[in-house]
């Protein structure tokens, strides 16, 4: 089985194969997103050799870097974005992704993420949110749904999970949606609107962690999990309608915005000329 | 890319926006200024007294040179993105204080781990915590040492006027590009904020260093290898379609992670160890006043050197025999010079702003005969020459 992926797996051309396989549990919601992320890479006709992937600390982070074959910078735990940032700087013409999970990115991430989207700084984030703590064993994220079980809340979580998209659309970001891992061709055309857009990008999965969460949760079963994705989505047209009462413990699915904004690295550089010029600094 | 393939361009820029000469400057200015020569072109910081005029400083500058300057949401973030605009090629610096300096810590290990060039200024103020925040220390000694976790080594350098911090801050990128590491500049908040002369030199008096790059795409692949025996890998930067993965995880050579095998680990860890142990000639530097036939030596560094050498001098019109020793670079401790002064004297005594921290290095090096008094001060008001000199006396 796994030989026959390796050899006719067309994505795989994407993968450092020294790394694989993957240390992933089997029906984990990050090899959907890597999937979508070889697609959209490939649709798109992107040269791996013109990408530069960024991650935290989690299983999530682990999606990307080490298995996608690009540069890759694995850094420390929340501060992925922050790291990005020198990069896209650094490399204004490459195409700076940051794929990580929803404990790095919005919990002890969530300044640098809302920052990036303020600054609005080119950079496609694309958020694994699993509602846990995957990597250090099932306990509470600030993305946990209310009411649920895990290993730091075991009576019931009695705090209110933060909506991502929601807040990064606030503020500032070019483009913002969200999809759950049931999602998967939507997925893969938002990410590829995402590394398209000039300007900060994310996209949120909704991803299983049948392992630390649904096992928890009454969903042992990776399918199960994708079953309670689909039922309980409302794409956000409809979502508008509803009050908050309704929206309790749903996903609400779809692109948040998709506009155009001053970008940040677009700007300094654009500072610098207009210093330059200003101070007769222009080369002859 | 700026640091490399441009320098005619960024000499002309130099040369025609800063002319030599001497300038009446704060040691903060200076740092700036250094940091301009040396190549840096890439400054991300979050403010803090008594830094904030390096950032200032940078701020006004870098764009006239084409470099970057990133004001970002804190301390963390800024030595994160430090670490990634160096992996583009930039030569990279943010400047700091205490409690900031303690928020860079956790990514200071990171950079070691991925032997990430850098430059980290840190303005030392009064602590613990926020203690006085706009006054000058030397309590940082042992965070630059010790402030992150695991086993690490680390250099830092620590300049003792405002010119010298001109020069130690290109000395401290020098340094960070050949080894390829972080440089820790520890200053003081007493420097920072004294204005005083400060000569600029010729750009082209400067040099500068560059990190080594791979030659070929053997050594390109080995991003963490020892190609030439030396412990420093060459640096295959982003962008150029080497697949580089860097991660501050535990690494084999080809910088894929393997955290479960203890040999891979070791051969790491010591690898960082040994490259900073085995290229001393790099980074070692110190001064020496007066020691060929001093009996008492006084030991010093930063801020507090300068009242220091004013207490050797006056002691020496006084007919005492005193001499001066000062490290520059701190870390690595030059303890074989350390040891062969100590067998010379008496007596040494270790002026710092802080309750005793340098002096716990010294004392690693001298023998249990010889006299070792600390002469300490805190409260954010720097040493005076009387003051070392009531001591110096107080032994002769
Ligand atoms: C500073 C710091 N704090 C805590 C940790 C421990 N830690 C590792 S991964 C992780 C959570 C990861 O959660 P998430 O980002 O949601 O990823 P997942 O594993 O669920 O995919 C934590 C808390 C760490 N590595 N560093
Ligand atoms: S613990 Fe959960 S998130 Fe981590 S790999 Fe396993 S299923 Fe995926």
């Amino acid at each position: 089985m796994a030989k026959e992926i390796y050899s006719r797996y067309p994505m795989v051309k994407y993968l450092r194969k020294e790394a694989l396989p993957t240390a992933l549990c089997p029906g984990c919601g990050g090899g959907t997103v890597l999937n979508a992320f070889a697609n959209a890479i490939d649709q798109l006709r992107i040269d791996p050799k013109d990408l530069v992937v960024v991650s935290g600390i989690g299983c999530s982070a682990w999606i990307a870097s080490p298995y996608f074959l690009a540069d890759t910078l694995h850094t420390t735990h929340g501060r992925a974005i922050a790291f990005a940032t020198g990069v896209k700087v650094g490399l204004p013409d490459k195409k700076v992704v940051v794929i990580s999970g929803d404990g790095d990115l919005a919990s002890i991430g969530g300044n640098h993420l809302i920052h990036a989207a303020r600054r609005n700084i080119d950079i496609t984030v694309i958020l694994v949110n699993n509602m846990i703590y995957g990597m250090t064993g099932g306990q509470v994220a600030p993305t946990t749904p209310f009411g649920a079980k895990t290993t730091t809340t075991p009576y019931r979580n009695i705090e209110h999970p933060l909506q991502i998209s929601e807040t990064v659309a606030a503020a500032g970001a070019s483009y913002v949606a969200r999809w759950t891992t049931a999602h998967v061709y939507q997925l893969i055309e938002s990410i590829k609107k995402a590394l398209q857009v000039r300007g900060f990008s994310l996209v949120e999965v909704v991803s299983q962690c049948p392992v630390q969460f649904g096992r928890r949760n009454r969903m042992k079963e990776p399918a199960e999990m994708l079953r309670w994705f689909l039922k309980n989505s409302v794409p956000i047209s409809k979502a508008k309608k509803m009050s908050p009462e309704e929206l309790e413990g749903k996903f609400v699915i779809g692109e948040f915005v998709n506009r155009e904004r001053p970008e940040f690295v677009s700007e300094i550089n654009k500072l610098i000329e207009e210093v330059q010029e200003h101070f007769g600094l222009k080369g002859e | 890319m700026i640091i490399r393939g441009d320098e005619p361009e960024q000499i002309r820029l130099i040369k025609k926006l800063y002319k030599p000469g001497n300038y009446f400057m704060q040691g903060n200015e200076a740092v700036a200024y250094g940091a301009i020569f040396a190549g840096c072109r890439f400054y991300a910081g979050y403010p803090i007294t008594p830094s904030s005029e390096i950032a200032e400083t940078m701020a006004r500058e870098l764009p006239k040179l084409g470099g970057y300057y990133l004001q970002m949401e804190d301390e963390i973030g800024s030595i994160a993105a430090m670490v990634g605009a160096s992996w583009t090629g930039l030569k990279v610096m943010t400047a700091t204080a205490g409690p900031g300096f303690s928020l860079m810590q956790e990514n200071l290990g990171y950079a070691v781990m991925t032997e990430t060039p850098l430059v980290l200024v840190d303005v030392q103020r009064s602590g613990p915590s926020t203690g006085q925040a706009t006054k000058g220390a030397q309590g940082d000694f042992f965070q630059a040492r010790w402030g992150t976790h695991g086993d690490h080594p680390i250099v830092a350098v620590s300049p003792t006027s405002g010119q010298d911090a001109f020069w130690e801050t290109i000395r401290a990128f020098n340094i960070a590009e050949r080894l390829r590491t972080p440089v820790v500049m520890l200053f003081d908040g007493v420097l920072a904020h004294t204005r005083e002369l400060v000569k600029i030199p010729d750009v082209e008096e400067v040099e500068i260093a560059y990190r080594k790059l791979p030659q070929n795409e053997g050594e390109a692949k080995l991003p963490f290898g020892d190609p030439h025996g030396d412990g420093i890998p060459p640096m295959p930067l982003f962008g150029h379609g080497y697949f580089t993965h860097v991660t501050g995880s535990t690494h084999k050579e080809n910088g894929l992670r393997d955290v479960y095998t203890p040999e891979v680990h070791d051969r790491l860890v010591r690898r960082l160890h040994r490259k900073i142990e085995q290229n001393r000639h790099v980074y070692e530097k110190y001064e020496e006043h007066f020691t060929d036939d001093a009996e008492i030596l006084v030991v010093s560094w930063g801020v507090t050197a300068r009242p220091a050498l004013g207490a050797v001098l006056k002691a020496r019109e006084e007919g005492i025999k005193a001499g001066l020793f000062v490290p520059k670079t701190v870390h690595p401790f030059p303890g074989e010079r350390m040891r062969a002064l100590g067998k010379k004297v008496r007596a040494v005594l270790v002026p710092e702003m802080n309750l005793g921290q340098m002096i716990l290095e010294v004392q690693r090096f001298v023998n249990d005969d010889v006299l070792l008094k600390g002469v300490n001060k805190i409260g954010g008001v720097p040493l005076t020459v009387k003051e070392i000199l009531r001591e110096i006396r107080g032994v002769a």
